[in-house]
């Protein structure tokens, strides 16, 4: 059986973990977090990890890419979520995506070897509020031009183009053209989220927009649960570690049976989630019939678990766990956005069912 | 990334496929008879299909390692519902006879065991000593050349159809907790055994109760070495298991879950269609999603030697919270015939229960729970006494 990750894929990811490790350390998480006004992401790391090729996962190899596939996505997005990495990649990965999935050929030309580059960032702008986030309730129109407003978009104050899902399918919109942002006081200060509101703005459809935003909604699902699974993972080893270091009645407090058995609970919650968003990825890219179901599942779970978790971590913390200057609420603010961005869980389990034929 | 075991496998499976149709089901049809299902497990070990990691001159078909193709074979036997030759105990005592036994002992029962000949109880438990086995009480004296065994073991599966039982016995009453433990393998059908059922809530009889009144057993029917016993019943079975029929188990109730919820009319329409029932339903098949394919990337894992990691130690205790969880949603569905015993929802009503004793058998959950936090957490042992020891 071969359910696993290839050697060169396992390379992939320990040559980016490298790099976290040195330039995304706990430390420079917080620095960034607590910049002073609006949130912004670490440009230098950005920079670091764009050298590394993570904008060019998806993109084809004759476009400039690395042609990978949405396994290869998600395995980076678990690591961006186990380090709470400041990195404006969620939205820019999707919106190469988008283009490689829907673009004509002139418009991956024109944008898809930028896009790898890191040249370009880019964006994808989904939800338009009151939990409409799926592509058949996207009320905004193209043609004619683009007015309106869309929630939580990533990054789309530094973006210099974004991916609009709209009543036609997907829409470019260059820097420049008649939108304004507004960043939103975010719990998640890793991961800048903007309102936009559109005015007439111009905007050009991907050819093949229509076909690709279902694909491109569960790819947004997927990549989500994900990040949630390396967070949440990260936020029970903080917790064991803890439990192992802090010594209360004279031993350490990993002794006592009340702690140990939440520690379990948390681990045994979070673990086998792994299978779960590996499997959505891989039905991603090779059980079309499944990929659908398979990402509304790992979108639930996984982010519903998160969220829970990181609940967990400041129970397994006491005090410290819930003082800004620990690493906890980092996570619980990345949970939170994990959560909410694409729909809860609750909506994704509807969903599920529906695609089940329950 | 595959889910499936590659095309190198395709040609095995297919043998296996034929092979099993050339011989089951038997030509007469009689799928309950024991001679058939003794010929049929005789061929598959000659064909190299079962007890696989046994010696052949033991009576196994000493195979190499494979769990791709020991899953191939489960699927299949289990595909065409024909005997896999498993019997509970035996499973058990095999390995640890082939670590510990004589060569009198493994050549006397090994082979009949593999064939279904000799059916053995596992005598562990006792009353006093469930969790902290190694309190047990049941002691055997060496009087010339035979142990005279008295004492009493419980929770005993399938002792009734039992011809054999091995067991742990205090025989050094003046050692250590666990350095006066001796290993024995006793014949049960004699005068000195009594053996008792016990009824269980679900009203069925698995297990029993066995009463030792001056037993007997020869004193070569010792395996390892005096006051060993302990480390003896610690031989694991360190063999082609995947986890994969475990993990079938759920799916299958899983799928029986949504059938019923399609079923069953609550408010005037398939309780599937009640949004809170829709969902509680997605949830648990999301925990089931997680539990097969971390089983499958385990699989894949130990297939190719990488280290499985924390999920290691996890499937029994996951699967059993969510047969709970399983159990409870079928509660809600059934509503009013949750409590008619005799009505068209025993089964459900059974499994509410028989959930329960997947809690407590093969070590219980906070058994479990230990050996989460130590082997795969890495937390200190507990300190007064470590998990499963």
């Amino acid at each position: 059986m071969n359910f696993l990750l290839s050697e060169d894929q396992l390379a992939f990811v320990a040559a980016i973990e490298d790099l976290l490790r040195d330039r995304c350390d706990a430390q420079q998480v917080h620095r960034i977090f607590d910049v002073e006004g609006e949130a912004r992401f670490d440009a230098g790391l950005w920079a670091g990890l764009v050298e590394m090729g993570l904008p060019a996962i998806f993109v084809p190899e004759d476009r400039g890419g690395l042609g990978l596939g949405m396994v290869d996505l998600a395995i980076v997005a678990e690591l961006l979520g186990t380090y709470a990495a400041p990195v404006p990649w969620f939205g820019h990965a999707l919106a190469t995506v988008a283009i490689t999935l829907g673009g004509s050929d002139a418009q991956k030309a024109q944008w898809l070897p930028r896009l790898a580059a890191g040249e370009v960032l880019a964006t994808v702008a989904f939800g338009e509020g009151g939990g409409a986030w799926f592509p058949d309730q996207w009320q905004l129109v193209a043609t004619g031009g683009l007015s309106g407003r869309k929630m939580l978009v990533p990054n789309a104050a530094e973006a210099d183009l974004i991916v609009v899902g709209v009543a036609e399918g997907l829409a470019l919109v260059e820097k420049g053209a008649a939108y304004r942002t507004e960043r939103v006081d975010s719990g998640d200060r890793t991961r800048p989220v903007d309102t936009l509101s559109f005015d007439g703005a111009a905007a050009e459809l991907l050819a093949d927009g229509m076909a690709a935003r279902d694909r491109l909604a569960d790819a947004a699902a997927v990549l989500l649960a994900a990040d949630a699974f390396g967070g949440a993972e990260r936020c029970v080893k903080m917790s064991v570690d803890y439990a192992g270091m802090r010594e209360q009645y004279g031993q350490p407090v990993a002794a006592f049976q009340g702690l140990r058995y939440q520690l379990v609970a948390m681990a045994l919650a979070t673990e086998p989630g792994r299978g779960l968003y590996w499997y959505a990825a891989h039905a991603w890219d090779a059980l079309p019939e499944k990929a659908a179901h398979a990402a509304a599942q790992a979108k639930a779970h996984l982010t519903d678990t998160y969220l829970q978790i990181t609940r967990d971590t400041v129970e397994a913390h006491g005090g410290i766990g819930f003082t800004w200057e620990h690493d906890t609420h980092i996570y619980m603010k990345r949970a939170m956005l994990d959560w909410a961005w694409m729909g809860s869980p609750s909506r994704h389990r509807l969903r599920a069912a529906d695609l089940a034929g329950w | 990334m595959e889910l499936g075991f590659g095309a190198e496998y395709d040609s095995f499976r297919q043998e296996v496929r034929d092979f099993i149709a050339g011989h089951w089901p038997p030509a007469d049809g009689d799928l309950k008879s024991r001679e058939h299902e003794r010929a049929f497990v005789i061929a598959a070990i000659e064909r190299g299909y079962l007890h696989r990691a046994i010696p052949k001159r033991f009576g196994g078909s000493e195979q190499e390692p494979d769990i791709g193709k020991a899953e191939i074979i489960r699927e299949e036997l289990t595909r065409a519902r024909a005997p896999a030759g498993r019997i509970p105990g035996n499973g058990l005592v095999v390995p640890t006879l082939l670590e510990w036994g004589t060569e009198e002992q493994k050549a006397r029962f090994i082979a009949p065991t593999l064939r279904g000949d000799i059916v053995w109880a596992q005598g562990f438990s006792e009353p006093n000593a469930g969790s902290d086995l190694a309190a047990l009480r049941t002691r055997a004296e060496l009087v010339g050349d035979r142990w005279i065994i008295n004492g009493q073991k419980i929770w005993t599966t399938h002792a009734h159809k039992a011809t054999h039982m091995f067991c742990l016995v205090r025989t050094e009453p003046d050692a250590s907790k666990h350095g006066g433990i001796s290993y024995l393998l006793v014949d049960i059908r004699q005068p000195g055994v009594t053996v008792r059922p016990l009824i269980q809530m679900t009203r069925q009889k698995e297990f029993n109760e066995v009463f030792f009144d001056n037993a007997e057993t020869p004193a070569d029917m010792l395996v390892g070495e005096r006051g060993k016993g302990w480390n003896v019943t610690r031989s694991t079975l360190k063999h082609e298991r995947s986890g994969i029929a475990t993990m079938t188990w759920s799916l299958s109730m899983f799928r029986d879950l949504v059938k019923l919820a399609k079923e069953v009319e609550r408010d005037g329409r398939p309780a599937i269609k009640d949004p809170r029932i829709r969902e509680e339903l997605a949830a648990i098949e999301g925990e089931l999603m997680s539990l097969t394919y971390s089983t499958y990337r385990a699989t894949s894992h130990d297939m190719h030697g990488r280290d499985i990691g924390w999920f290691q130690t996890m499937p029994k205790l996951y699967m059993t919270e969510l047969a709970g969880r399983i159990a409870k949603l079928a509660r809600d569905i059934v509503e009013d015939d949750f409590t008619d015993m005799g009505g068209a929802r025993l089964k459900w009503i059974e499994r509410f229960m028989i959930s329960l004793s997947m809690s407590i058998a093969g070590g219980t959950s906070n058994i479990q729970r230990n050996i989460i936090a130590e082997r795969s957490l890495g937390l200190p042992r507990d300190k007064v006494q470590g998990a499963g020891a």
